[in-house]
């Protein structure tokens, strides 16, 4: 089990009634890709909350890296063990610079006392210049996060995401009300990602699940409805029925 | 970079000020055109410490988006500290000439000193209560408000319950705080006579001083990386959270460090107007220090000590020359601003002059 980044096991909940998850079980492995796909309402954004201990599970069993147990954790505890998020609606610090975003990502001593005093060292400076490399976003570093395109924001996002070097990155919806250009720099840049770490990407769109060329995770319903390559599951009927109605 | 110079030369004006301002007052002769009169160096001494009252809240809400509108009530606490040490300082010298209780007490035909006056006669320790008691009641305050995720308008309605029931407190007698009277008639400030020109001019140079230190303080505070936390919880809290920060414990440390400013404020301000009483509590009082900070331009430090000497210079001026409008111009001001300066005055002005400069090079 120790193998498994992710183990998620009977885990369901409830708002008023409504059940968002109903007994979703999810494994995914150190080093995998995984992409989540699912209609409206299938829970995939609640899966997401449930992971970085934004909400609580009625029942069930998240752990982290085989043993680490998600469901006692508060958000701050699990994102400094090494769980990164993105959300579906870009979300960066606009009043700062794309700079400050990075730095105030970076991995670093989080308590109050530590950032009064904290001063930026030559490695971190070169991190934070790599990471603008990657995400392409050097031009505009002292730009305020504000400024930018929404696509550039959510680049800006992910390279946050980098800068706090998780084990594992859920990324909600990164290519939506991107241009074609850019989603597939997105899924160039995902998979380069993943090449060191674990990646769950949740996505509406198909051209992009297909470029990212990884197991799919279909959700409906509150659980899983299907898993396998993207052809596979396409061709599943139970699928089939999902997406196009009975 | 034009804001950093800004602040320096900011700095030397607030220092200059606190200079200038005592010497025109000691060494310049009363027929002098340049003399300040006494009475005006206590008035100028009193917004001094309002503006440092400004600068606290302004830490919070303009950096970390924290409403208070209990702030009154740690300006009122560090106000009681040292009203308490100034009681002590009167000594036999009160109506009734006991030397063991204030008068208050002996009028309620209190026999002995409750213990938690006990150690007011020792300046250092009074000093050490002004921060530590409006300190301590925030840190416990924010710890149980900030770790229940109260925030926004919630957080502000209970700030002002707060501030309400302290008043309510204070008002009563049995508190041992002077009830409804507070605590005046002061005598003396470390031995020196509070009415002197020397002593006038001495608090006038502690207030800017400390509106000074203050000042500095926030901006070493806002210039850090945990001021730019700061400005992340307030624009994107959750965003904050998942990178990993404990949003709670920069809240209550930015709190403490805003209360235990505002308390040295109202121990600056209570020797200077020679009284302190339960209406400092009043929760208007505390939404007023907010009109301050928005009408400055909330957000820019200086703005705030703006906000607070010229809305004070301007109450102190209507309120003697046509007392009935006064609540009516404050009103009409803030409405005002917050129509054509949304910013504030000083959010305005430098959000022109941005634009002038981006004007220009385009």
């Amino acid at each position: 089990m120790s193998e498994d980044v992710l183990y998620l096991d009977g885990i369901s909940v409830s708002f008023g009634g409504f059940k968002a998850l109903n007994d979703l079980s999810l494994v995914v492995e150190t080093g995998e890709m995984r992409a989540i796909i699912g209609p409206n309402g299938a829970g995939k954004t609640t899966m997401m909350d449930i992971i970085t201990g934004r909400t609580r599970p009625d029942k069930g069993i998240a752990l982290f890296q085989g043993d680490i147990d998600l469901t006692r954790r508060d958000e701050a505890e699990i994102a400094n063990l090494g769980i990164g998020r993105k959300f579906q609606k870009p979300t960066v610090f606009e009043s700062h610079s794309v700079e400050d975003n990075l730095q105030l990502a970076q991995k670093a001593p989080r308590g109050p006392f530590a950032t009064l005093l904290a001063k930026l060292s030559g490695a971190q400076r070169d991190a934070i210049d790599e990471t603008l490399e990657t995400i392409a976003l050097t031009q505009d570093r002292d730009r305020m996060a504000g400024e930018l395109s929404h696509g550039q924001k959510q680049w800006l996002e992910i390279g946050m995401l980098l800068m706090q070097q998780p084990e594992l990155l859920l990324v909600d919806e990164p290519v939506a009300g991107m241009t074609d250009a850019e989603t597939e720099q997105t899924a160039d840049l995902l998979r380069g990602i993943a090449k060191t770490r674990s990646v769950v990407v949740v996505e509406h769109d198909m051209e992009f699940v297909r470029a990212l060329g990884t197991k799919v995770s279909v959700l409906h319903e509150g659980s899983v409805l299907s898993e396998g390559p993207l052809d596979v599951v396409q061709n599943d009927e139970k699928v089939i029925e999902v997406y196009l109605g009975r | 970079m034009r804001f950093v110079t800004s602040h320096w030369i900011f700095s030397a004006l607030l220092a200059a000020i606190t200079i200038i301002v005592p010497v025109l007052n000691l060494a310049v002769p009363e027929g002098s055109a340049l003399h300040i009169p006494t009475y005006a160096v206590s008035l100028f001494g009193k917004y001094l410490a309002f503006a440092l009252l400004a600068l606290a809240v302004d830490l919070i809400w303009g950096y970390c988006g924290i409403l208070s509108l209990g702030h009154g009530a740690f300006f009122a606490l560090g106000g009681y500290a040292m009203g308490m040490y100034l009681m002590r300082q009167i000594g036999d010298r009160g109506v009734y000439g006991n030397a063991e209780l204030p008068d208050f007490m002996v009028f309620l035909n209190w026999q002995e000193l409750p213990w938690y006056w006990y150690g007011f006669d020792n300046f250092f320790f009074a000093m050490a209560m002004v921060m530590l008691v409006p300190g301590l009641l925030a840190f416990i305050f924010g710890w149980f408000a900030f770790r229940s995720r109260v925030s926004g308008v919630y957080l502000s309605i209970i700030t002002q319950a707060m501030t309400f029931a302290l008043m309510l407190a204070f008002f009563r007698n049995d508190m041992g705080f002077g009830g409804n009277n507070g605590l005046t008639d002061f005598k003396e400030l470390l031995g020196f006579d509070l009415r002197s020109q020397g002593m006038r001019a001495a608090l006038f140079i502690a207030s800017g001083g400390a509106l000074l230190a203050g000042f500095l303080i926030c901006r070493v505070i806002v210039t850090s990386k945990l001021g730019k936390i700061l400005i992340g919880i307030r624009d994107a809290e959750s965003r904050t959270r998942f990178l990993g920060y404990r949003v709670e414990h920069y809240k209550v440390f930015v709190f403490t460090v805003s209360a235990v400013m505002a308390g040295i404020a109202g121990a600056l301000y209570v020797p200077q107007v020679g009284i302190i009483n339960p209406g400092e509590f009043a929760p208007a009082n505390s939404i007023e220090i907010v009109v301050w900070v928005a009408l400055g331009g909330r957000g820019t430090l200086i703005g705030a000590i703006m906000g607070a000497v010229l809305v004070n210079m301007a109450k102190s001026y209507f309120t003697a020359a046509f007392p009935e409008i006064w609540l009516f111009a404050l009103g009409g001001l803030f409405i005002a601003v917050t129509l054509f300066l949304p910013r504030g005055i000083l959010g305005g002005i430098s959000g022109s002059l941005n634009m002038l400069s981006a004007r220009s090079r385009s």
